[in-house]
């Protein structure tokens, strides 16, 4: 009896585990927050300089059209327009969502509703498959194929913006396409059931509610899919042509944010401005994934059943 | 639905050796008052029942008995357990819930064999021999009437027991500990009538070595299993009485209203 009494009140080796389970965890945190912190804080500080350091006013750096921020205009002002770059980045971004957004859904639903054991058994693989090849090997199929297709098809030199779009769909496909699936998957059996109880065709049903309900998830996963497409760099850097031009169509050759990091980077001095100006670039592209998270979680919040 | 005063209580004072008893508990979700001064005194080898309408916060209170909702909400009060006030900061939750022990709605057998669903909290616990584990094993399915059943095999996925049966596993699990008292939130109202019966027969049983709490929202079970019933409304105990004479001759308007079904 007194021995119960005593074991209620003191601390046993479970309480010691707890304790140490929670250090253990709150040390990681500490770690993984301290390590978010410093690269926010980097970035920023350097990407900042451009503007501070620098004298380079905000508003001509977005709006900007010249890209050479080693030399000078005939005003003596550093040429360091980063608006072809967005302008680019953006249109890959969303024409490759548009693109792969209708092709996603048609495999998700294939996957789920249709032929949901064929789905499981071939589609998945392949899908998974497709997220592990390295981003290199979609830039050289586009390099080897899609690019000389454009040229024959369209004229040109066939690098661009369509050609970026095109290797960015089949990148982001399986994103969408897999995300997509998790939340249609998520929708309780009761709905299809309610629904086709009620007479509903199996299109109505996948429609009107399945797809209804899924929606949240779905613009979760276009969006994660543009984040990818976003920052994607490698890929699109071999196929977009790398010329800081402003975009006059699909076909003729541009620069987006990423592809201009990658081929800039190694070619600068720390501290100069052509460098400053490079880590402004990666500044406004650390905001963008910014903006495409706080996008999922306020779709995620609106979207979610209200109880 | 009809307002009941909260002020008309009717408590009786526990005559036989106290177990656990509660002074005025109470719970708060946020700035949600969900349970007001319940102030109760539960027997030792004895079954009570707490019933009441859905969200009168007679499942709430049950698992403040063994600090369940320490995460969810904060608890007001004294809960006395062995001259202990087990709802302070500095008690060892986890011995708490080893001697207060706790059986859910949904039966929620481990994905282990039944053998292991047992000696999962035994091992835990530092018994290591292997014997006494299955002395353990055999001794507590029995005393949850599921030996019989299940003798065979028990070497076996838990997940392919029945309902009823799953349920009397969860019971066997927590009577394995050899706790001194078992709480139960509403265990049979997933089953069938039959695994109903069963469960009911088995707390019975166990009765004779253990004090049992049991919430339900059958007042036909209430009336067949339980030596005490507390009744239940809108966060207030209103009235706690032997069964017998609560069913037959309520003291409150409320519990009467409530067990005649003119409720609401």
């Amino acid at each position: 009896m007194d021995e119960i009494k005593k074991d209620l009140q003191n601390p046993s080796k479970a309480t010691h585990q707890d304790y140490f389970g929670r250090t253990i965890t709150y040390i990681c945190i500490a770690f993984v927050g301290l390590l978010v912190i410093s690269i926010l804080y980097f970035i920023t500080t350097r990407g900042i300089a451009t503007f501070t350091t620098n004298h380079v006013s905000l508003w001509k750096f977005l709006s900007g059209t010249n890209w050479n921020p080693g030399l000078l205009d005939k005003h003596g002002n550093p040429q360091i327009g980063a608006l072809p770059m967005i302008v680019t980045s953006f249109s890959v971004t969303i024409l490759a969502a548009v693109v792969a957004t209708p092709f996603a859904l048609g495999v998700a639903l294939f996957m789920t509703e249709i032929a949901p054991e064929k789905g499981t058994k071939i589609l998945q693989p392949v899908i998974e498959l497709l997220v592990g090849i390295p981003s290199v090997v979609y830039g050289f199929i586009g390099l080897s194929v899609i690019v000389p297709l454009i040229r024959h098809t369209f004229g040109g030199t066939g690098f661009g913006i369509l050609a970026g779009t095109l290797v960015l769909f089949v990148m982001v496909l399986p994103t969408i396409t897999s995300l997509s699936v998790d939340s249609i998957k998520a929708v309780p059996m009761f709905y299809r059931s309610a629904s086709l109880a009620l007479g509903a065709t199996r299109w109505q049903t996948i429609y009107k509610v399945v797809l209804r309900a899924a929606t949240p998830g779905i613009l979760t996963a276009v969006i994660f899919g543009m984040s990818r497409a976003f920052g994607e760099a490698l890929a699109v850097q071999m196929v977009i042509g790398n010329a800081v031009l402003m975009p006059h169509g699909l076909l003729t050759p541009s620069s987006t944010l990423t592809s201009q990091l990658t081929t800039g980077i190694g070619n600068t001095t720390m501290g100069t401005l052509p460098n400053n100006a490079l880590w402004s670039l990666a500044l406004i592209l650390l905001l963008m994934s910014l903006v495409f998270n706080i996008l999922v979680r306020f779709i995620g919040k609106k979207g979610s059943l209200k109880k | 639905m009809q307002n009941y005063s909260f002020d008309d209580t009717h408590i009786i004072d526990m005559p036989l050796e106290k177990v656990l008893t509660t002074d005025n508990l109470q719970v708060f979700y946020g700035d949600n008052h969900a349970m007001h001064d319940a102030t109760l005194e539960f027997p030792r080898y004895r079954i009570t029942a707490l019933i009441g309408a859905s969200g009168s916060g007679k499942s709430t209170y049950l698992r403040c008995l063994n600090r369940m909702n320490d995460r969810i909400a904060t608890v007001k009060g004294k809960i006395m357990y062995r001259d202990t006030d087990i709802n302070s900061q500095n008690i060892n939750v986890y011995e708490v819930r080893k001697h207060i022990s706790m059986v859910f709605q949904r039966p929620n057998p481990f994905a282990k064999s039944i053998r292991e669903n047992i000696t999962f909290a035994l091992k835990r616990n530092g018994i290591k021999d292997k014997n006494e584990l299955n002395k353990r094993v055999e001794e507590s399915l029995k005393a949850a009437a599921l030996w019989d059943e299940v003798k065979d095999e028990l070497d076996k996925s838990a997940l392919a027991l029945s309902g009823g049966q799953a349920q009397r596993l969860c019971i066997a699990r927590c009577v394995a500990m050899k706790p001194d008292i078992l709480l139960l939130d509403e265990p049979a109202s997933a089953l069938d009538p039959i695994s109903t019966a069963k469960i009911e027969e088995t707390l019975q049983q166990l009765r004779k070595n253990y004090s049992i709490i049991i919430v339900t929202h059958n007042m036909q079970q209430a009336s067949r299993i339980a030596d005490y019933t507390a009744f239940f409304h809108m966060g207030h105990v209103l009235e706690f009485d032997e069964t017998e004479k609560l069913f037959t001759n309520p003291q409150i308007k409320a519990t009467e209203d409530y067990i005649s079904g003119n409720f609401g």
